[in-house]
């Protein structure tokens, strides 16, 4: 398995969103991508799931290029979670994680005993086995993100990719869900809004700024003081810890180096 | 979605079903201004299919035959065909209020069909079928266009259907209208509210097979329209080839509902409601919710056809009223419940 975009641009009603991007996923490890809104993550991800045609450069699965394969080829080896598909029908848990089989099944390919334990698995996997039979519109929004989760795990394939997975939830389900995508056995590519989500859970992090990809590496070499600074804005303290992995630290606008106002103000 | 729990096997389900569909064609033939007993229109029917040879009214033959069969036969084609098309628009656009009629594609095609049939455009080439799928597709053309410059929402494809109906049924009145004819009133009646009067037994032979062709296609793309649950992106990511699939069961609905709309006139409510009926008894799996629609509509539409020709003695209501009569309430149902499902 091996997913890379080479040289791609994308643009969208007359402006540029992408500009001459270029990206390895190595097979096994965790990506995440980060960067203010319009820096051009989400439509990355369309373009690495297949769903966008770049106007320039490719996107190659295993070497070929994703123009060239089917939509049900993709599928088989690329499931996408977006970040907050919705529906108004009746449908069960279970039934959500179920159309995960779709792109193995044909119109004539009868729904097989195979086919209901790989649904049973995921949603196992996810968590979600006492709330198999419940109706989706009682669910919450984590519990409805890990269905999404456990119904591109049915899919079977070999990349994951997850645009802002976690918007909307609190943080306990935010954690949850990142710690489940990172138990699975899969390559998967994320677009995260939080740094600190980023540097905990990512074995890799590409920055994104203005349509380019502004740094790639490990949390640590990615996210310095300097180039959040530059690309967010913001005035942070990034405290590195083992593993290549950092913590950072947001400071108040105006504030200096190091200080904390809120607990001097309490002290 | 997709997986299968039937309760009962599949092959006791669909002679179910034929059994029900046959009950629905038999009073439907049986029942009318003058009543004919049952077992005068089975007889009549073998006399017809097998040359059983019994001995019966020749008037009463004339009429179950020449009139009640085939135009029983051709409501349960219409029906099946205006809930599939219910089903397929209210899936692709994922919005529970679609159908072919309030999306303006029968109004359409009525303006098709009275372009053809009245002002001669395309005379020769283009027959009034073939006229109302112009007029259908042209429609559903300018109604999504409409929706697209509105934003899209999910409220806006309604408006613009109800902008694109009331345009459409306008120029089928005036064009009807311009025509001036003894009987114009009537036909404007015909095109906008449905009639099933003129039916027999040529038109069958469209009918029928329209009906099953396109039901054909939607099972065959009963999983792709399942994928769709979550939207056209996930459909994508699923593995649909988005564009074909809607560019395919588009076509196939607007077919669907042209074909009905040149022999029976636009007759609403029918692709709305059904599938909102079907979907409460089996759910919302296309492999079941299809078929299940299909038999619904059929067995609705030839109810409607019964008590539009019984309701006023000597009279027979438009079918449209009657479908009209018990779709608007379930239209406000529909529209209401939608905010608690949300």
């Amino acid at each position: 398995m091996n997913l890379s975009a080479c040289n791609v641009s994308w643009s969208a009603g007359g402006g540029s969103i992408l500009e001459d991007v270029s990206l390895d996923v190595v097979a096994g490890e965790f990506l995440g991508i980060v960067g203010p809104n319009g820096s051009g993550k989400t439509s990355l991800m369309s373009l690495l799931a297949g769903l966008r045609r770049p106007r320039s450069g490719r996107v190659l699965l295993d070497g070929e290029s994703v123009d060239r394969l089917g939509r049900k080829e993709i599928a088989k080896r690329i499931a996408l979670v977006e970040q907050q598909a919705e529906t108004g029908e009746r449908i069960s848990a279970r039934q959500a994680v179920e159309l995960g089989r779709t792109p193995h099944l044909g119109p004539l390919t009868p729904w097989s005993a195979v086919d209901e334990a790989i649904v049973d698995e995921a949603i196992r996997n996810v968590g979600m086995a006492k709330l198999a039979a419940r109706l989706w519109h009682t669910l919450s929004g984590g519990e409805r993100q890990r269905l999404h989760i456990a119904r591109a795990l049915a899919q079977q394939p070999q990349i994951l990719l997850l645009d802002e997975p976690t918007n909307h939830l609190d943080v306990g389900h935010q954690i949850g869900l990142l710690h489940l995508v990172r138990q699975q056995q899969l390559t998967a590519v994320a677009a995260l809004h939080d740094l600190n989500h980023a540097a905990m859970f990512c074995d890799r992090v590409a920055l994104m700024s203005g349509g380019r990809i502004a740094a790639l590496g490990r949390p640590c070499e990615v996210l310095t003081e300097e180039r959040i600074r530059t690309v967010f804005g913001v005035d942070v303290d990034v405290e590195h810890q083992g593993e290549g992995r950092c913590h950072i630290r947001y400071r108040a606008p105006g504030c200096p180096r190091g200080e904390r106002p809120m607990l001097k103000r309490i002290s | 979605m997709i997986g299968t729990a039937p309760s009962l096997s599949r092959t006791s389900a669909s002679l179910l079903a034929i059994v029900v569909l046959l009950v629905a064609l038999w009073l439907g033939a049986a029942i009318g201004e003058t009543a004919i007993p049952m077992g005068v229109v089975a007889k009549t029917v073998a006399n017809r299919l097998w040359d059983a040879g019994y001995r019966l009214d020749a008037l009463d033959e004339g009429i179950i035959w020449n009139y009640r069969v085939s135009r029983a036969i051709v409501a349960a084609s219409c029906g099946s065909a205006l809930a599939l098309s219910g089903v397929v628009l209210q899936s692709l656009l994922r919005n529970p209020l679609a159908d072919p009629y309030i999306l303006g594609i029968s109004a359409g095609a009525s303006t098709g069909a009275v372009g053809v049939a009245v002002l001669g455009i395309g005379a020769g080439l283009l027959t009034l079928p073939l006229g109302a799928f112009a007029g259908a597709l042209l429609a559903f053309g300018l109604v999504s266009l409409l929706a697209m410059r509105a934003g899209r929402g999910n409220g806006a494809i309604i408006l613009a259907g109800v902008a694109g109906s009331q345009l459409f049924n306008a120029l089928t009145s005036l064009i009807v209208t311009k025509a001036a004819n003894a009987e114009q009133a009537r036909a404007i009646m015909f095109w906008l509210l449905g009639n099933l009067s003129g039916v027999r037994w040529p038109d069958v032979w469209l009918a029928v097979p329209v009906a099953l062709v396109g039901l054909i296609f939607c099972l065959w793309h009963a999983r792709a329209l399942d994928a769709f649950t979550f939207g056209s992106e996930s459909a994508a990511s699923l593995g649909i080839p988005v564009r074909r699939v809607y560019a395919v069961l588009i076509g196939i609905s607007a077919m669907m509902t042209a074909t009905m709309v040149s022999i029976v006139g636009s007759i609403g409510f029918v692709g709305l409601v059904i599938p909102h009926v079907a979907r409460m008894i089996v759910g919302v799996r296309h492999g079941l919710l299809l078929p299940v629609s299909a038999l619904v509509g059929a067995v609705f539409m030839i109810a409607a056809d019964i008590v539009s020709r019984i309701i006023i003695p000597g009279q027979v209501l438009p079918i449209g009223v009657v479908t009209a009569l018990v779709g608007a309430p379930a239209f406000a149902v529909i529209l209401s419940q939608r905010r608690t499902v949300r």
